[in-house]
């Protein structure tokens, strides 16, 4: 078994006993309905800020128009379980499908753009989308999709967000991968090495758009409804801010950045009126002593658990 | 090999290149020289796909790649060493040369020419697992050649390989260039350092405000008036 095996290998173990762990504490209660909930949404949360770590991370195009391909991802799931009344991984898959042509139907004009002028073009697209379901009746209007049965569990959150790391990671480490990192480091470069640099751009975009997607389906199944006001820009910042205050370019920042920031958000819960003052005045503190995230662009990983394994020749194993 | 036929490109409303032609015979060095803002580089970019010409042929071996995609034309084995070292600095040496060869699916051909490149810049051997934002700006351009030589291309454009480097390292530079074109490889030279240029050139053109006002055998212009008062310093 070559290292890298070894270690997909450990980390499944590793994930098969994290699970067991909190659904064993879920299932005797010591976790209540609020923590449970909290779970999911960390769940989601990784789900989204995973995704958007492919495109402004490791891609380096930067998109703020995430809660859009969310809120894609939310209604077309939806429609599929309520209003066509069939069954909920088939509403998942569908949402992944649509979020991702939808995606890539936008990617191909915008990320001709670069730097601020792609992230205002997909800010705006992201509002689009937002107001184009608020104007189509079928699905509510500005009433939401309401109805929803709650058909994501913790079982299924968790999984799914196990995959999607699993297969962005593995995406990271192609060829594929290595060509949209050439991307983010010069693109000029990328361009005269032979890479179909928007070839690449457009895929990031794709698969990260149709994560988003997955992640919107599992929030609308969760939180009974699906409703436009969820959608805003807020929560593309929100999305932003999680990969970055992990570290823009490193997998384990953007899930760390994600389960940190759901978390305090849930524990200030408690003292609302505290709540955004010191949501805000941690971000800002994270900002001021570590600007570059807080794993900068570096892996809590392999070299940590003593397996750093070289894996030279990587390109050309790829083709 | 490759022949520009009056191409016209501009930067918005400007026009940067006017009317440009030129040659370039399989096994030469040809440099092209001229104060800042010629359009040197320009013209290496045109040719490489970066900018599209507005009017104009650039013929290579029989066809016309004018406007093709830049990664189409790294395929047909035009390979481009673009200005100010553009590496990717967070990659090593080693990756940086990986990416190099991109478009090579032959693995031993791969190893070979890593093999060769090393050979060529013992230095970068000896670098091969530091990242590669933190070599010296001589090691950067040689990083720059070397991961461009990777691609095995049969015309080699270079841009200004001698900016910012100490004299003598940009010496060690331009015999390297020498040695890379011995070995078979065609080389279209754009330099600021038109003393340097013409040294190992073949032939040369001078280029002044967006057009060709001489050009011959390197050494005809060496020795040329004109050219000796404007840019090899009387």
């Amino acid at each position: 078994m070559n290292p890298l095996r070894k270690f997909d290998f450990q980390a499944i173990v590793a994930c098969i006993i994290t699970f067991a762990v909190f659904q064993t504490l879920i299932a005797t209660e010591l976790i209540g309905p609020f923590w449970e909930l909290n779970m999911v949404l960390i769940c989601i949360n990784v789900i989204l800020s995973v995704s958007l770590n492919l495109i402004n991370g490791y891609t380096g195009q930067f998109s703020i128009g995430h809660a859009g391909f969310m809120a894609v991802g939310a209604y077309i799931s939806a429609i599929i379980t309520v209003k066509l009344g069939m069954s909920f991984p088939l509403g998942i898959l569908v949402a992944t499908v649509a979020a991702g042509i939808l995606g890539f139907l936008i990617g191909l004009p915008t990320l001709r753009l670069n730097g601020d002028y792609l992230a205002i073009a997909t800010l705006g697209l992201g509002e689009i989308i937002r107001i184009c379901i608020l104007n189509i009746d079928y699905v509510g209007g500005a009433s939401g999709l309401m109805g929803i049965p709650r058909l994501t569990t913790f079982a299924s959150a968790f999984w799914i967000m196990i995959f999607v790391i699993f297969f962005i990671k593995n995406f990271k480490n192609s060829a594929h991968g290595r060509c949209c990192l050439s991307i983010r480091e010069n693109e000029i470069a990328a361009d005269t090495m032979g890479i179909n640099t928007t070839k690449y751009k457009v895929m990031a975009f794709t698969l990260g758009a149709s994560f988003a997607g997955t992640a919107g389906a599992l929030f609308s199944h969760y939180f009974f409804l699906a409703h436009p006001a969820t959608f805003t820009f807020m929560r593309s910042f929100d999305i932003l801010t999680m990969v970055v205050l992990g570290g823009l370019g490193s997998m384990t920042g953007a899930i760390t950045g994600a389960v940190l920031l759901t978390f305090i958000s849930a524990w200030l819960s408690d003292y609302p009126e505290w709540r955004m003052i010191i949501y805000a005045a941690t971000l800002i503190v994270l900002m001021l002593h570590r600007p570059q995230g807080l794993f900068g662009s570096t892996e809590l990983s392999l070299k940590m658990f003593g397996l750093g394994g070289k894996d030279d020749g990587r390109i050309a194993e790829g083709r | 090999m490759l022949r520009v036929e009056d191409i016209n490109v501009y930067y918005g409303a400007i026009h940067a290149i006017k009317d440009i032609s030129l040659d370039v015979t399989d096994g030469e060095i040809v440099a092209l020289i001229g104060s800042n803002g010629a359009g040197k580089s320009t013209t290496l970019r045109t040719i490489s796909g970066l900018m599209k010409p507005k009017t104009g042929k650039i013929i290579y071996e029989d066809q016309d790649i004018a406007g093709l995609s830049a990664h189409k034309i790294v395929g047909m084995g035009i390979c481009q060493v673009p200005e100010g070292r553009r590496i990717f600095a967070n990659m090593t040496v080693m990756e940086n040369l990986e990416m190099g060869a991109y478009l090579r699916t032959d693995k031993d051909g791969i190893e070979l020419a890593m093999k060769w490149v090393f050979e060529k810049f013992p230095r970068l051997l000896e670098r091969k697992n530091q990242v590669a934002g933190t070599l010296s700006g001589g090691e950067q351009q040689m990083l720059a050649m070397g991961r461009a030589l990777m691609g095995k291309p049969k015309l080699l454009l270079m841009d200004e390989p001698s900016m910012g480097l100490a004299p003598l390292l940009v010496k060690e530079i331009f015999n390297i260039i020498k040695e890379i074109n011995e070995s078979g490889t065609t080389v279209l030279l754009v330099e600021q350092n038109a003393n340097m240029a013409l040294s190992i050139a073949d032939k040369a053109y001078v280029l002044e405000t967006g057009r060709i006002t001489l050009s011959g055998t390197a050494k005809e212009l060496a020795s040329s008036e004109a050219v000796r008062k404007a840019y090899l310093g009387g």
